[in-house]
């Protein structure tokens, strides 16, 4: 096809590095005309260190038809980010909210910075370069206008998608000037707003997805058809790190509309002409599995295994003043008190709704990807390895996830799909049964902590110990798992004397990132164990918090609000109580306070009341969603869930044996959001490490049982 | 292989496949209604809701030979433009968050609001209780089915004058 169009010499923010406009336009909606600038959004693990790249990956468009697409490198997994990152672009473009799109770029070499979304990191990524690159674009706008109506720029402004002579009033529309605004030299710096000026950012904003989440259009990867495309699902083996010995696929390949049977890497897969018929293929194959040594392991010799390593001291994580003397001392000293705990939580599914899946089309010379994933970048690497093919011929389509909470993060289905593509020579989509998805996931890491404290004379904490034996993941840095311990480790108390040390646990079951990760299980520890230590000392836990964290203003603060707008310390009805926590990940300050209540041995929770200091709010309606939405996530850890292992394999099969909150279950949550002018912190973990903490100690209050083991049994309170 | 002739959104349609074929992957793989949604297969988190003579059901497990001479609604067809209470209470409250569960809550919730108008909070967890959402908008849920109950009950007051 050709075009008389021509294409204006695209630019690159801040960068030296020209930008292909025609070969990036070339997948996308938008025309080719316009004004393009393209610009690097750091990674959260480059937050600080690296703000610029040779690589770009992101985009703004201004189009003729006074169109703006943003094209972001971000996937939208319900975190809302499409709509906060596209506040941030229109704050400083002064574009008009509703003429506002939203586009995920393909992955490749030439532009193809790292992309992914993970860590609740896309504000705090994006906050300073994609308002810069509104800005910018706005610049560039103000001065083709200003040329076009033979006035300094000086003289004009930019607002709702138009240009106006502030003295004149005459006006020009962005999509009139994109064309001459793409010949303007990039400005080589911007002044940005000051927070006083918003217009967007700090208002509640409705979410740009809604519409198509309400009548069935929005296309998740599990909804992608294509020209040719049969319909796979693959039989795995039921125990972890097995492979195929032998499989006979004749009866499989008897039942009607099946295809194909081929063996991949991990499996073998039937191909069939739609989902069902591939599952009943599936169900006639007959696999001998090699089921190797994982097989003899079960949940018993787990937690065996855990209680065996802490027993003796580990690799340590952190160290202030001598805890272990000052706990020898107590035991001689009468006035002060000490307390052994032993905390330990289950490995848990992620089961976001969406079962993983994925679309491939593998050719001789290209191959093309669909995938919901939190990391296209992995994704299209996965793909380039198996394929072969060189990364500037594998294409990765970003389609909406139906959840992720770190399962997305991993591109296994997506190797499977490439390789039953590959290997059967068509286009697929492997779908997973939620068997598939619970029996196949990468787990919470289970996990066990065993703690020492001791109070003072005067029932103040003095010291802790905290022994943590978890499945390394992440990496092990001193022959510490940062992941295993975060949380602990990284606690916020003034204590002058805590250790922390950490033992790897080797269990043969995979384990990976879920939504707060190391958080979601130590905060619950450290937490309740500073529950322990206030009830020793006969102190109120709001009480010994706020002392111990004199030097946490930001914590602190956030602590006193959700006090205040919980009521802490005024009477409750009968056979209700509240309790208390506090937590400082992903760049934010959260505290929350429950209230619980147990009769006829139902456990209920009626309210969670979370003050969050998460810096300067770009969507208040996004936090409020995003605090509602870890406290049910949490919630469902502690009330709910577990895995469990039997001969190597996982019992849970599907939602009746792996429960998640319903809504009959649902809490009144309320948030709370501490005023703050800091940069933007993450929110979308924010609130998951606390709620069961709050709640277990809740429970304390109202029955004084301490709950040491997650999910919390209704055995456990009488 | 069987034909199964059946009412889809208001048309009629003809369908060529296994009579054990449930009516979820009918829809989605053979006639590309992807907006019913696959969860569990075993009717167990409701996201593959759909109305059979206006009541709501598991497609997943309703077999496809069952569905001969019925009428089965699905999200695309609950309204031509998103005008339904049920839809409009859901973008004013701003329901969805990943959006996967949430044709399968506006299918549950349409069907309360025609049998029971003016639901209680009793009456709103009751219906919704078999559609899970793991994102947690359950609270924005509530809010919204209320929000359409009333709507409702001002368009007929409205109507009524």
């Amino acid at each position: 096809m050709t075009t008389a169009r021509r294409l204006a010499p695209c630019v690159s923010l801040g960068l030296d590095q020209k930008l292909d406009r025609r070969s990036f336009l070339r997948n996308t909606a938008v025309g080719a005309g316009g004004l393009l600038i393209g610009f690097y959004l750091p990674s959260q693990s480059r937050l600080k260190a690296d703000a610029v790249s040779s690589k770009l990956n992101a985009y703004v468009h201004v189009g003729s038809d006074d169109t703006v697409t943003l094209f972001i490198h971000k996937a939208e997994m319900g975190q809302g980010t499409v709509t906060s990152l596209s506040m941030l672009l229109a704050e400083e473009l002064e574009c008009d909210w509703k003429k506002i799109r939203t586009e995920f770029p393909g992955v490749s070499r030439e532009y193809g910075a790292f992309q992914g979304v993970v860590g609740s990191a896309s504000i705090r990524s994006s906050w300073t370069p994609l308002r810069q690159a509104g800005a910018a674009a706005r610049e560039m706008l103000i001065a083709a206008g200003a040329k076009k109506l033979g006035v300094d720029p000086s003289a004009c402004r930019a607002e709702n998608n138009l240009v106006i002579n502030t003295t004149s009033g005459a006006k020009l529309s962005f999509g009139s000037l994109a064309e001459d605004a793409a010949k303007v030299p990039v400005p080589a710096n911007v002044t940005l707003k000051d927070p006083k000026q918003f217009r967007l950012i700090g208002k509640a904003t409705k979410r740009l997805d809604t519409p198509s989440k309400v009548d069935g259009t929005a296309t998740f990867g599990i909804d992608v058809r294509r020209p040719g495309m049969q319909y796979a699902v693959i039989a795995r083996c039921p125990v972890f790190g097995g492979k195929v010995a032998s499989f006979d696929a004749s009866k499989a390949k008897a039942v009607p509309g099946v295809k194909s049977v081929v063996q991949i890497s991990n499996g073998v897969a039937v191909l069939a002409d739609n989902t069902w018929n591939a599952m009943e293929g599936r169900r006639a194959l007959a696999i001998q599995w090699d089921e190797g040594p994982t097989a003899a392991m079960n949940s018993t010799l787990l937690s065996q295994m855990f209680a065996d390593k802490i027993q003796q001291p580990g690799a340590v994580a952190r160290k202030d003043g001598d805890a272990p003397a000052v706990l020898e001392n107590v035991a001689i000293a009468s006035a002060a008190k000490k307390i052994d705990a032993t905390y330990e939580v289950p490995f848990l599914a992620h089961a976001p709704m969406e079962p993983m899946n994925c679309a491939a089309d593998v050719r001789a010379d290209s191959c093309e990807v669909w995938a919901s994933t939190q990391m296209q970048t992995s994704a299209r690497d996965a793909a380039v390895k198996i394929t072969g093919l060189k990364p500037e011929n594998v294409q990765l389509h970003t389609e909406f996830m139906g959840g992720g909470f770190g399962r997305r993060g991993q591109v296994d289905f997506i190797s499977e799909a490439v390789e039953v593509s590959k290997a059967a020579g068509v286009p697929v989509k492997v779908t997973w049964s939620r068997e598939d998805d619970l029996q196949h996931d990468m787990y919470r890491p289970a996990s066990a902590c065993r703690f020492s404290g001791a109070v003072d004379a005067e029932g103040w904490p003095v010291a802790i110990t905290a022994r943590i034996a978890c499945p390394q993941f992440g990496g092990l840095q001193n022959g510490v798992s940062r992941n295993g311990v975060e949380g602990v480790s990284t606690m916020p108390y003034a204590l002058a004397n805590f250790l922390c040390d950490y033992h790897a646990v080797d269990a043969g079951i995979p384990v990976t990132y879920w939504r707060s990760v190391g958080y979601s299980q130590n905060t619950f520890f450290i937490e309740s164990f500073l529950d322990e230590l206030a009830a020793l000392g006969g102190k109120d836990p709001v009480e010994v918090r706020l002392r111990m964290l004199a030097n946490q203003p930001r914590l602190r603060a956030a602590l006193e609000l959700a006090a205040d707008k919980a009521g802490w310390g005024k009477p409750l009805p009968a056979g209700r109580a509240r309790g208390v926590s506090v937590v400082n990940n992903v760049g934010s300050f959260t505290a929350q306070i429950a209230e619980v209540s147990v009769a006829g041995g139902k456990i209920k929770v009626h309210r969670v009341v979370c003050a969050v200091d998460c810096g300067q709010v770009v969507n208040p309606a996004g936090v409020e969603q995003q605090i509602q939405s870890a406290i049910v996530f949490g919630l469902t850890a502690a009330l709910k869930g577990g895995i469990t292992i039997d001969r190597g394999r996982v019992q849970q099969e599907n939602f009746h044996q792996y429960e998640v909150l319903r809504i009959e279950e649902m809490p009144v949550v309320e948030v709370h959001m501490v005023p703050s002018s800091a940069a933007p912190g993450g929110i979308g973990e924010a609130g998951t490490p606390g709620i069961a903490p709050a709640v277990t100690n809740a429970l304390f209050a109202a029955t004084g049982k301490r709950v040491r083991r997650l999910p919390i049994l209704a055995s456990d309170l009488v | 292989m069987a034909a199964v002739r059946f009412t889809l959104n208001g048309k009629p349609q003809t369908v060529d496949v296994e009579p054990a074929m449930p009516l979820l992957w009918v829809l989605r793989d053979t006639l590309g209604l992807t907006g019913t949604k696959f969860g569990c297969g075993m009717a167990l988190c409701g996201a593959c809701t759909v109305h059979i003579n206006g009541q709501p059901i598991r497609s997943c497990t309703t077999r496809i030979s069952t569905v001969a001479g019925k009428s089965v609604t699905t999200i695309e067809g609950l309204s031509p433009d998103r005008s339904h209470p049920i839809q409009q209470a859901w973008i004013a409250e701003d329901v969805p968050q990943c959006g996967y569960c949430q044709s399968g809550q506006i299918m549950t919730a349409a069907a309360l609001l025609a049998k029971t108008p003016h639901p209680s909070d009793a009456d709103i967890d009751e219906a919704l209780h078999g559609n899970i959402c793991r994102c947690g908008t359950y609270q924005a849920i509530r809010a919204a089915v209320r929000m359409a109950a009333s709507v409702r009950t001002g368009i007929q007051q409205r109507g009524a004058k």
